[in-house]
């Protein structure tokens, strides 16, 4: 698999379609799959996890059904390439910097990926743009039938699959919806919204996995229970919150356009402003005035600029990624000015392109 | 800021009030989830903590000495590093995940997706386990007849245990 051509092409989970895409960016469902005749990765010697590994990369060679997808072996990838996938969501941060055999086989669409040695051995995650959390299980499901036609995975009649860490015993299930939230943040309602969440049993991530305080107000929400229900019912609890925290989001931008319309486009015009004349900026920066641009445009605020192309910017400006585009290793200097370089070659040809549509 | 049992970034940061000195941790979410299921309030209210301590203490003594048959986990080695082991640690530390389990997800029993073949493989993984045991104990006493029947039928059950 070629990491360059993944690199021009937007994520799946970054594409932005769907009904109410300006608030629900994608959803994700992953399984934690362990193999039955292997002890769990903490206890795996090199020779145990080198082991699984071809195990479960005979599995996917010899299935017809999984035959399009990319192997990449992160034993052999150069940090960069590793973090580039890390941006992508394909893998995990732990699975990037762990150590010993592993791997990922990834969709060309990159609709899913299979992370081989993990905290598991298997986790199979299924991405879609979106809000449709019926397909993607159905697509996840799929997945692990045809894998498991090929071997015995670690199962207990009572507690059904196990895993290397008892939080994802049961289904071992995460089903998580990726939203955008900026007015939530910027009214600092954010943190009600999780409290009442985490009474839910819910959990609230960043984009990459991170706690409070989420790069570019992207937040994901999932299930932290996965045992004692079906995947129906976890699938359920999820979509359930999605209709309220839309609401919630959506009141939050009125009041905003209502209360505070001109503190709020001048948030926004600054943001747009600096994105298209800084001559360098940081990662964490650029994500944050990328969310207000996004909700910018969303609300109306700024024309002559597509959602595509935010969405795009915010995966393209990640430090992996640029110096993928850019085909040359930059430090950290040398990536804040080639970043602000790309910000401003994009958003100005984007606005040139809207304005002759026009 | 990483997680300070695994790799994790940490999102739970707990600040701990037990001595004269204060405890911070700082951990992801799964470890933290292990770590405030364990601190469960003391049963019997009116015990001094100096007591539990000590009662603390035997019980990670005797923790430590409890090791899963198939990989040589210790219960403790789980506490520290919120991972367990193998498979068979669900069997074998059955008594202690419990709690533990019923305190994450408020449930003991599976609902839902069941592989279609090999169901019974952590069932026979018990049955193989027990009569290794049993074999050992069998050399021990210099019952060779026991043990090579018995041996024999390990091999056989493990011969049905590889995927086809």
């Amino acid at each position: 698999m070629k990491l360059e051509e993944l690199a021009r092409q937007s994520s799946e989970w970054l594409r932005g379609s769907g009904p109410e895409s300006d608030i629900v960016i994608s959803c994700r469902i992953r399984l934690a799959r362990n193999l039955a005749n292997h002890p769990f990765i903490r206890r795996c010697s090199d020779t145990d996890l080198a082991a699984i590994e071809r195990t479960l990369y005979e599995t996917l060679q010899s299935e017809p059904k999984l035959q399009d997808v990319g192997y990449v072996n992160l034993k052999m990838l150069s940090e960069i390439d590793r973090q580039f996938l890390v941006e992508r969501q394909l893998i995990s941060r732990e699975h990037a910097d762990s150590n010993g055999a592993r791997a990922v086989a990834i969709h060309p669409e990159e609709k899913f990926s299979l992370m081989i040695n993990e905290e598991d051995h298997l986790r199979i995650q299924v991405m879609n743009s979106g809000l449709d959390l019926d397909a993607t299980w159905e697509q996840t499901d799929a997945i692990d039938d045809v894998v498991e036609e090929h071997l015995s995975y670690a199962f207990h009649q009572r507690l059904g699959y196990l895993t290397a860490c008892p939080t994802n015993v049961g289904t071992g299930m995460r089903v998580s919806v990726m939203f955008h939230l900026p007015a939530l943040v910027l009214t600092q309602q954010i943190d009600k919204v999780f409290r009442s969440l985490q009474k839910m049993n819910l959990a609230v991530r960043g984009l990459y996995g991170e706690g409070s305080r989420a790069m570019g107000d992207f937040y994901q929400i999932s299930n932290q229970i996965t045992l004692g229900r079906s995947e129906k019912d976890l699938i359920q609890q999820v979509s359930d919150v999605v209709p309220q925290i839309i609401d919630y989001e959506r009141r939050a931008r009125d009041f905003l356009v209502h209360e505070n319309q001109q503190d709020l486009h001048d948030r926004v015009s600054r943001a747009y402003g600096l994105l298209c004349s800084a001559q360098t900026i940081s990662s964490e920066e650029t994500m944050e005035l990328l969310s207000s641009v996004r909700m910018g445009v969303n609300l109306g605020l700024i024309e002559n600029l597509k959602i595509p192309t935010i969405n795009k910017l915010f995966i393209h400006t990640q430090p992996a990624h640029l110096q993928k585009l850019r085909g040359t290793e930059l430090d950290t200097a040398n990536r804040n000015i080639e970043r602000a370089h790309y910000l401003q070659r994009h958003l100005q040809q984007d606005g040139a392109d809207a304005a002759e549509n026009n | 800021m990483k997680c300070q049992q695994c790799e994790k970034p940490a999102t739970i940061h707990i600040t701990e009030i037990t001595g004269p000195e204060l405890d911070e941790l700082h951990l992801c979410e799964d470890c933290g989830k292990i770590y405030l299921s364990q601190q469960e309030p003391a049963s019997d209210s009116t015990m001094s903590p100096q007591f539990k301590l000590i009662e603390d203490a035997d019980e990670l003594a005797a923790l430590q000495q409890q090791v899963c048959e198939i990989c040589g986990s210790s219960f403790y080695e789980f506490r520290h590093s919120g991972r367990l082991g193998c498979p068979h640690d669900y069997v074998c530390f059955e008594t202690e995940l419990e709690p533990l389990i019923v305190n994450i997800h408020a449930a003991t029993d599976h609902v839902g997706k069941r592989p279609k073949r090999g169901v019974n493989s952590s069932e026979q993984q018990v049955v193989l386990v027990r009569m290794r045991q049993e074999m050992k104990e069998a050399i021990e006493r210099e019952d060779y007849e026991t043990a090579s029947s018995l041996r024999d039928q390990i091999q056989e059950l493990e011969e049905q245990r590889k995927p086809s």
